[in-house]
């Protein structure tokens, strides 16, 4: 094996074997699953258990109140406030609803009252008025000799459907947002890794050149070989650890439905549709859901994936190479060495924020376009403005300097690594580094 | 020759750390490389070791210039010596060997003797940061002299060892130089040079300013001081006919000139009827060579 090759092996057998890799490869994903439980859990939690309230209608608008899971309704006819109140007292019940009379129908407001020394929950409360709500409706409507089929059809739902006229996809209404989604999520991932990863490394190079193994290192192989095989293997555990995910998330999500048999469709709808509002047909969502997959499946994952992985191999090597160089210049204190790492720090974090703020708004804007061409913001800019359909050749350009600069910054640091290794007991600031390009090997 | 400095120069930057440097390192011999702090020393090292590049002259290892595969005929023991702190023992060598261009097999032998020579077999699969300092001096030295080096390079190799480490490697030092193997030794402590080295070169500021073998240096500074110690008193015109650095009743610390000899000294102590109990030159130790060659080259010592 060649040198390059053994240094690579050890760099990345050493940090997979460690333990906090392996804990955080795969606890991510089991925190990933406890997330998704919570959050299953949440949408199924009831806060208490059922009430039971008596209702004191006291001008006779509503008919009985069908009873769900939080709250049973019992009629409190014939019986004066106080007298319920005395049950609430006893126990009997848990509160009582006086629900006044509505006065004239033009009003858009009213207010019923609820009694008890019990605070009743949002949740229920909640509930309890889109019950009520819905129960005026109708009774406002019967009142008011309204025909209710043709009052339902007044309601008509809305969506924009873009269409491309250039180009032959077949944009739906889903297609930004997918875009979105897909793209927030390739520039969060590559933000996290560069910034994980490069530190990593800067880490390492701090290590060796403070333990002085490298003093043994250097005079077996040369200073690029070790700088480069660091980068190689650290970014090889880097995509491990990001397949890993992948695959277990995978497997995650299929768990889940089997761990909490999904979440509960009735107490969802309730929970967001309190009352006798209109429903959407559960056949059109079943259709929208199948156009949201069709619109998944549309996007070109072999596109989306090869162009990730350019410009994750560009922008970690660009960045980590750059951290290497930091982490080779400063000594043994790291917080003296702030001031080196900022200036790399910047350009990651500006990119984040170009494609968080300008791009969520406008993902072509003229900004955009520049930020997804510039190496330094590209790798983490373009694979959001990927999922946009740029054109073609801004794609293309942007992978080709990507590229280009990875070689080039490789070589930059590397100047400045084999420099910065062997010196020790000096405070280096960016002209000292600036001034090391130029000795000669 | 094992190695041939031949007009060496490097600098950073303005600073010029190595000017114009040669010397030879004989076949088989221990190697002194002396010098204050600061000299140039590490830079030739470094130099050697192949890690950085002349700006002008050359480097021959054993007669060919220095190249990509010299690192493998060489074994360097710098002085600040650190080991992967994570990595086991066994794979730590085993790395290291491979980097000196062992096979796999060739390094697992190789490990498996220097274990049994220290009597560490249990070692193989213990953590580096498990081992005492001691522990870890050794697996040093084992990591530099794994690949059969032609020329070892030792940098202060006994700093911080303890006596029973420093007397076993420098038993392993002696045995590595007597199969043949070059050694060069850079290091202040001068007793160690006398004891061990045949030849040195010191440098300071960048520039050698004294080489050759130990004893020639020796004897080219001696200053023809002779110590004489009687049984009775010394006679009493031994102080007009003899420069004395110093004297007392029974002994004597006399310079010669340079055109008398021992014998002349020796005679006339003969012929005036004193008994001598003991006769011996002065030579001067490396110290004082040291001190005053860097002295005289000009500036002190930086630290």
């Amino acid at each position: 094996m060649s040198k390059l090759g053994l240094i690579i092996r050890r760099e990345y057998l050493t940090r997979v074997t460690k333990k906090s890799f392996i804990i955080g490869t795969l606890l991510a994903p089991l925190g990933l699953l406890v997330y998704m439980l919570v959050i299953v859990g949440l949408t199924k939690y009831e806060s208490g258990g059922q009430l039971t309230v008596a209702l004191l209608d006291e001008a006779g608008m509503l008919k009985q109140i069908p009873d769900d899971k939080a709250v049973r309704y019992v009629s409190g006819a014939g019986k004066t406030l106080d007298q319920l109140k005395e049950e609430v007292k006893e126990k009997k019940i848990d509160g009582v609803l006086r629900i006044p009379p509505l006065g004239s129908f033009q009003k858009k407001e009213h207010t019923i009252f609820y009694y008890s020394d019990d605070r009743l929950a949002p949740e229920k409360s909640g509930a309890i008025e889109g019950k009520i709500a819905g129960k005026i409706r109708d009774f406002k409507i019967d009142s008011l000799r309204i025909d209710r089929k043709s009052l339902e059809t007044l309601d008509t739902e809305v969506s924009i459907d873009p269409e491309s006229i250039s180009g032959t996809e077949d944009d739906s209404k889903y297609t930004a947002g997918i875009g979105l989604a897909i793209g927030g999520v390739m520039a969060f991932i590559m933000f996290f890794m560069v910034m994980l990863y490069g530190q990593m490394v800067m880490k390492s190079v701090m290590e060796e050149k403070t333990n002085r193994i490298v003093e043994v290192m250097m005079s077996s192989v040369r200073p690029f070989d070790l700088m480069l095989g660091k980068i190689i293997g650290a970014g090889a555990v880097g995509l491990t650890q990001v397949l890993c995910w992948v695959v277990l998330s995978g497997a995650v999500t299929m768990l889940v439905p089997l761990f909490v048999g999904g979440p509960d469709p009735a107490a969802m709808q309730g929970a967001m549709n309190p009352g006798n509002m209109p429903m959407p047909d559960p056949d059109q969502m079943q259709g929208e859901g199948m156009r949201l997959m069709a619109e998944l499946a549309k996007q070109n994952w072999g596109m989306i994936a090869f162009s990730f992985i350019i410009f994750f191999l560009g922008g970690y090597f660009i960045y980590s190479s750059l951290f290497a160089a930091i982490g080779s210049a400063m000594g043994d204190d790291l917080g003296e060495g702030q001031s080196l790492v900022l200036p790399v720090m910047i350009p990651i974090i500006l990119a984040f924020y170009i494609t968080v703020f300008a791009g969520v708004r406008n993902p072509n804007s003229g900004l955009m376009v520049f930020a997804s061409m510039f190496p330094l913001f590209s790798p983490i800019v373009m694979p959001f403005r990927m999922a946009f359909n740029p054109p073609w050749w801004q794609v293309g350009l942007s992978l080709l300097l990507v590229v280009i600069s990875a070689f080039f910054f490789v070589w930059l640091a590397g100047r400045i690594y084999r420099v910065g290794i062997l010196l020790y007991g000096k405070k280096v600031n960016l002209k000292e580094i600036s001034k090391w390009l130029f000795y000669k090997g | 020759m094992i190695l041939s400095i031949q007009d060496v120069v490097k600098s950073y930057g303005n600073y010029q750390a190595v000017n114009h440097v040669s010397f030879d390192v004989p076949k088989g011999s221990v190697f002194g490389l002396l010098g204050p702090n600061g000299a140039g020393k590490t830079s030739l090292i470094r130099m050697i070791t192949t890690i950085t590049g002349p700006d002008s002259g050359a480097i021959y290892l054993d007669g060919e210039k220095l190249n990509e595969r010299s690192p493998e005929k060489i074994g360097y023991m710098p002085e600040e010596r650190g080991l992967y702190k994570k990595m086991k023992v066994g794979e730590h060598l085993m790395y290291l060997a491979q980097l000196k261009g062992l096979t796999r097999q060739q390094a697992q032998q190789a490990i498996k003797n220097w274990f049994e020579k220290f009597d560490i077999e249990d070692w193989y699969n213990k953590k580096v940061e498990d081992l005492s300092k001691g522990m870890q001096q050794k697996i040093q030295f084992i990591a530099t002299v794994i690949h059969q080096p032609r020329l070892l390079i030792l940098d202060e190799p006994f700093t911080g060892l303890d006596p029973i480490n420093t007397t076993l490697i420098k038993d392993e030092i002696r045995q590595l130089n007597e199969s043949g193997i070059s050694i060069i030794f850079s290091t202040h402590r001068m007793e160690q040079v006398e004891e061990m080295c045949d030849y040195i070169v010191l440098i300071n500021r960048g520039r050698n300013v004294l080489q050759g073998d130990v004893q020639s240096i020796k004897n080219q500074y001696k200053q023809n001081l002779f110590r004489v110690e009687t049984d009775g008193e010394m006679p009493a015109d031994i102080l007009s006919r003899f420069q004395t650095v110093d004297h007392s009743k029974r002994t004597a610390t006399i310079q010669l000139a340079s055109d008398s000899e021992s014998n002349d000294l020796l005679r006339y102590l003969l012929d005036h009827q004193v008994r001598v109990t003991r006769f011996e030159e002065i030579l001067p130790t490396f110290n004082e060579i040291f001190i005053r060659r860097v002295e005289e080259t000009g500036e002190k010592t930086e630290k």
